[in-house]
């Protein structure tokens, strides 16, 4: 495969596992739109890109920082910076290690490699990883982890991997940006999380990367009985964006909530791939996105339950609400339901629409101008998906951005 | 006290025997099995074809036998084996009847044990029927009263040969010949159909009915459908279908083209309960059916289906809606039992500017089968103010079954609404208890909120259709009470 | 009509009934009160055959017959008939359509000839009028889309269209003004004969000021712990259910 010809086996990945993720690498073929699962995506451009593996400097790193009272570790192009980060002030029931730091071979993984191209290329390739823990019973605790994609062609195939241990609390921000003048970069990333018996757990994943660059994302969850996950993602840049988000819930009476809000403009193609998996009887699964999306922009939004044999009692609800702001705007959105228990309250909606000229010319009436109307309302559209995000430092440091790239006031 | 649960009502219909189960003994005149380019120039020359429609077959045999069978569907089942099938069969009898009194009787007992006696809807209902069995029409009732008002209605070989300008003109341009596999089969060895055309301003006076049989052992079949609907035209169609009960596998894959013009309004009507299968799963129709519509300025499609039948389902009637203000409608009832699988919904492409659809489709799963829903509604870049509304329920009868919706909703443009909304939930113990309380026996009353579930969907119906596929609900749930 | 021993029932493990005793004759009309969780709608469900309910201990006779051995549609076309709490919505299923049904296969089970459509007809525009239900109604989706009177008075001209000989009204006033309750509470006392009886639930008794009854139980803790004239619930409004508890508990 030419555009991996610049790559190296990654020295963080057991011999073994690197081998299986390279010929599962070569024996799948590169996604087209006749494939089901890449429908309305093209990753096309992505095959004619030499990726590279680049090191990188972080020039102002207080731009990237969601929330100033999270431990922060900084990583660029996939590379840990250690002199920005920050490691002490964690809490001593998280554990933290950097691959490379700790000379960690990973030998195993969540992670499906087989016909899973972007998988098996991020498993190969590995730049680098983190990997935490969280003891049992912990409570308060939180990291930050930021990436930064700088440079011409630059590949981030990083891991994240964290274990939630049982009755334990963890919050973690994932912040995804790149520096000025980064183009055709391209993070392809995966986490691994375990959230373990009557754990609480929360991702903030802010993604805010150039327009020039790519970024793939894929997500394993696996939860526990009694959990409760919780997975807010935010895109609000990127050229092309997907991320697969995929819960296996394996234990009774937990609580999945996926949450995601997309703000689109010139030719982003931003596209979130869902799956929330119920093995077992009685838990609850409750899902909002929302999307505007302006200019050029595209947005898909496949999101699928499936609900398995035997597993009664579940409750899952699906919605997906759009709006276009643009004759040359597209969404494409199939939320799917696959359902083999008859004991199951399942549901889900799609809304697809334009604001509503009433409301703009009440707004108009009252001496708000036409645009300032416009965003206001778009900006309580999508708010529906933000306000589910509690911490305030993240919610804040989303306004700030909308601001700053889409001119919206909060 | 022993309350009957649904596993229990599960068992009964797993018990339910296919009522129409019985073969006609008509000795066909066959053609041998296989399909090679000889088998379509005998089929031509059989039906006596002028050389166009032969080029036509011969092109679209070309092209099939460059595609693969499509593998998308929600369905598992053993691919036939398409050199194994018979592509012609006819009822030897070839002599057009003029009155009914002239038909079979044996054709007669036959419609008679499908509980729809012929005479008994003509004379209550003024239905005009045209009667294919295995393929080739033999009877075609009510022609001159319809003749008057310059109604086409007449089996497609018929249409060949009486108007063949008409055929050329309209055939394959809604359903092309590369559309997929099983239109391309169907285009290179359709064997009849029906043929209908409303002349511009008439609106058909009464109902126009068929009714398909799969009859022969062994042989697939390959109807066709063609209903021009001229300008400011209207007419409502009624599709029925049941087989007899079978061994192996039979394959049906139709192709149904409907024309509404601008101003016309065509309603396309399906009862299908083709044999599903036994209760092991063996055995029961593979309907592969490709049905589409386009419309033109101001015009209207509505498809209304309840289906009951076959063991394997691949169906999406569809609207193109190509002109402006026009409209798209899909309504359906689909159940599922023992082993069957279901995989049917609708396509609305959007093209023209105000246009409207509207999908409502009822999933009733029992037994070990699967039931999709799979839909598409697009909104292509200039349909300004396309609107679309989808209500997709699913109901579960047992814990063995699957009910699945996979909608597909592409928007290219910013003044489009459209709404989808799909539930899936189990059928109502409250409502069932609140049936037994009154006196109602549990298989009356799952009967009842059953069609009460569907009704939106029934009412779409014609009255005769409504009541007949109300029983065939209610059939699909007999034997329930032990 | 009813005789009921010594009733026990469980819901998931848990005892709700300890030892009912309860017995009406034709012709009466026999209140049960009670605070919230005492028992009365349990009791209730258990007489109409729910089956989440586990009868553990007792004996139930209805009209020589021994209820709990009967499905719950069987006890219907027997002749007992609940008006429930919360009357369930059947879409898509006409409240004619429902009825007629429930009467025929009522007919059927006493070996009777399916009701015509014009007497039906004429059956349901007399019975409408005692409940002053909207004959539109009728025509409309069981229960589908009715306001909370609607649904009560559709119970009551249910009860009145299928002539049962023991009718329980399980908390029929909640959520009902003055007027629906009189209506309803009218049409109660109008279907009223010397042959039925009437089994009323209530937590109020405000009801009891229009469907007077002949007895006042009081149901605490799953027992029938007072018994006595219809003055007796004026003595509970007064009162409180606090006095039971303290006396009983």
């Amino acid at each position: 495969m030419s555009f991996t010809k610049n790559l190296s086996i990654s020295p963080f990945v057991s011999a073994e596992l690197a081998e299986k993720a390279k010929s599962a690498l070569e024996a799948t073929p590169w996604p087209t739109t006749r494939m089901e699962h890449w429908k309305y995506t093209r990753v096309a451009k992505l095959q004619k890109l030499n990726f590279a593996d680049h090191t990188g400097t972080l020039a102002n790193k207080e731009q990237y920082i969601i929330d100033p009272d999270y431990p922060t570790v900084f990583f660029v192009n996939g590379h840990f910076i250690a002199s920005e980060s920050d490691l002490n002030t964690l809490d001593n029931a998280i554990s933290v290690k950097v691959l490379s730091e700790e000379k960690i071979k990973i030998d195993q993984s969540s992670l499906t490699i087989d016909d899973e191209l972007f998988n098996a290329l991020n498993t190969a390739y590995l730049t680098d990883g983190i990997e935490v823990n969280v003891s049992k019973k912990s409570t308060g605790g939180k990291l930050q982890i930021i990436h930064v994609l700088s440079g011409d062609t630059a590949i981030s195939n990083f891991k994240t991997i964290i274990n939630i241990e049982d009755f334990a609390e963890f919050d973690v921000i994932q912040g995804f940006f790149s520096e000025q003048g980064a183009v055709n970069c391209f993070a392809n990333v995966s986490t691994e999380i375990k959230a373990g018996i009557n754990s609480t757990v929360t991702i903030n994943k802010f993604q805010y990367e150039d327009e020039a660059c790519f970024h793939i994302n894929t997500e394993v969850v696996e939860q526990e009985k009694d959990s409760h996950f919780t997975i807010n993602t935010i895109t609000l840049n990127g050229g092309l964006v997907r991320n697969n988000l995929k819960i296996d819930v394996n234990g009774e009476n937990a609580t999945t909530n996926l949450y995601g809000a997309y703000v689109l403009k010139g030719k982003q193609h931003v596209d979130n791939h869902t799956v929330v998996d119920h093995k077992v009887a009685n838990c609850y699964s409750n899902e909002l996105y929302k999307g505007v999306m302006d200019e050029n922009s595209t947005a898909v939004f496949n999101g699928k339950v499936f609900v398995r044999p035997d597993a009664q009692k579940i409750n899952a609800f699906q919605s997906n609400g759009n709006v276009l702001l643009s004759g040359d705007a597209t969404i494409n959105s199939k939320p799917e339901l696959e359902i083999y228990a008859d004991d199951v309250k399942c549901s889900h909606g799609s809304t697809t629409g334009q604001l509503d000229d009433d409301a703009i010319f009440y707004l108009e009436a009252r001496g708000i101008s036409k645009p300032k109307a416009m965003a206001l309302l778009v900006s309580a559209f999508v708010g529906e998906a933000f306000d589910k995000i509690e911490n305030e430092h993240v919610q804040g440091f989303i306004h700030q951005k909308l601001h700053e790239r889409f001119n919206w006031q909060f | 006290m022993a309350n009957y649960t649904e596993n229990e009502l599960a068992k009964d219909l797993e018990n339910q025997e296919y009522k129409f189960g019985f073969t006609t003994n008509i000795e066909s005149d066959k053609a041998p099995k296989g399909l090679n380019e000889d088998i379509i120039r005998f089929i031509s020359a059989k039906k006596n074809e002028p050389e166009w429609l032969l080029e036509f077959r011969l092109n679209a045999f070309r092209i099939w036998k460059e595609m693969t069978e499509p593998e998308w569907a929600h369905v598992q089942y053993e691919k036939p084996d398409f050199q194994d099938i018979t592509y012609y069969a006819a009822p030897k009898q070839t002599k057009k009847y003029e009155s009914w009194d002239d038909v079979d009787p044996e054709m007669k007992e036959t419609m008679t044990k499908l509980g729809i006696s012929l005479e008994e809807q003509k004379r209550l209902t003024g239905v005009a029927v045209d009667f294919v069995m295995d393929s080739v029409s033999v009877a075609t009732s009510f022609k001159a009263k319809l003749k008057e008002l310059g109604i086409v209605f007449c089996s497609f070989s018929e249409a060949v040969q009486e108007y063949p300008d008409l055929v050329r003109e309209h055939m394959g341009t809604v359903v092309p010949t590369t559309d997929n596999f099983y239109a391309a089969l169907n285009s290179a060895v359709f064997t009849d159909g029906s043929f209908c055309y409303i002349p511009k301003g008439v609106k058909c006076p009464m109902e126009l009915s068929t009714y398909f049989r799969i009859n022969e052992a062994g042989t697939g079949q390959f109807e066709r459908t063609l209903v021009i609907a001229d300008e400011g035209a209207y007419v409502s169609y009624l599709e029925g279908c049941t087989a007899p009960q079978r061994d192996e596998n039979q394959l049906h894959a139709a192709v149904v083209e409907l024309i509404a013009k601008d101003n016309a309004e065509i309603k396309y009507s399906t009862v299908q309960n083709w044999f599903p299968g036994d209760k092991e799963g063996k055995g029961g129709v593979f309907n592969f059916v490709t049905k589409r519509g386009i419309c033109g300025t101001n015009s209207k499609i509505s498809w209304t289906q309840v289906e009951t039948g076959s063991a394997v389902t691949w169906k999406y009637p569809s609207c193109i809606l190509k002109g402006d203000n026009s409209v798209g409608e899909f309504y359906s009832v689909a159940v599922t039992n023992n082993f069957q699988q279901a995989d049917t919904g609708t396509k609305m492409i959007h093209l023209g500017k105000n246009t409207k659809s509207t999908i409502i489709s009822k999933g009733i799963s029992a037994g070990k089968s699967q039931n999709s829903y799979r839909g598409l509604v697009q909104i292509h870049k200039n349909a300004d103010n396309a609107r679309n509304f989808s209500q997709c329920d699913s109901l579960l009868m047992t814990d063995t079954c699957g009910a699945h919706t996979f909608p597909y909703i592409e928007c290219k443009n910013p003044t489009a609404k459209i709404e989808h909304e799909a539930t899936t939930s189990k059928i109502g113990e409250d409502q069932i208890f609140y049936c037994l309380q009154r006196g109602i026996s549990e298989e009356k009353a799952i009967s009842l909120i059953v069609n009460g579930y569907c009704k939106e969907v029934l009412n779409q119906l014609p009255m005769e259709f409504a009541v007949e596929a109300q029983k065939l609900l209610t059939i699909s749930l007999e034997g329930s009470v032990g | 009509m009813i005789k009921i021993e010594n009733l026990h029932a469980n819901i998931d493990g848990k005892e709700i009934l300890k030892g009912l005793n309860l017995e009406v004759n034709a012709g009466e009309v026999h209140a049960i009160m009670g605070p919230n969780g005492a028992g009365k709608s349990t009791l209730a469900s258990i007489l109409a055959g729910k089956e989440d309910y586990e009868v553990t201990a007792g004996s139930v006779t209805f009209e020589g017959k021994n209820l709990l051995e009967l499905e719950t549609d069987e006890r219907a076309k027997e002749g007992l008939f609940l008006a429930f709490q919360y009357p369930v919505e059947i879409p898509g299923v006409s409240n004619i359509n429902f009825l007629r049904t429930a009467l025929n296969e009522k007919r059927e089970y006493h070996g009777q000839e399916p009701i015509s459509a014009k007497e039906f007809m004429e059956m349901v525009r007399e019975k409408s009028k005692l409940v002053e239900l909207d004959p539109k109604l009728a025509s409309r989706s069981v229960n589908e889309g009715f306001s909370g009177g609607e649904k009560k008075r559709n119970e009551i001209f249910q009860m009145a269209m299928l002539e049962p000989k023991l009718s329980i009204l399980d908390e029929t006033d909640s959520g009902l003004d003055i007027d629906a309750l009189r209506i309803v509470a009218g049409g109660v006392n109008a279907l009223k004969s010397k042959d039925n009886a009437t089994i009323v639930i209530t937590h109020y008794q405000r009801l009891l000021d229009y469907i007077v009854p002949d007895f006042v139980h009081v149901l605490f803790d799953g027992k029938i712990v007072k018994s006595g004239p219809k003055e007796l619930a004026l003595e509970l409004e007064e009162k409180g259910y606090d006095w039971i508890k303290a006396e009983f508990a």
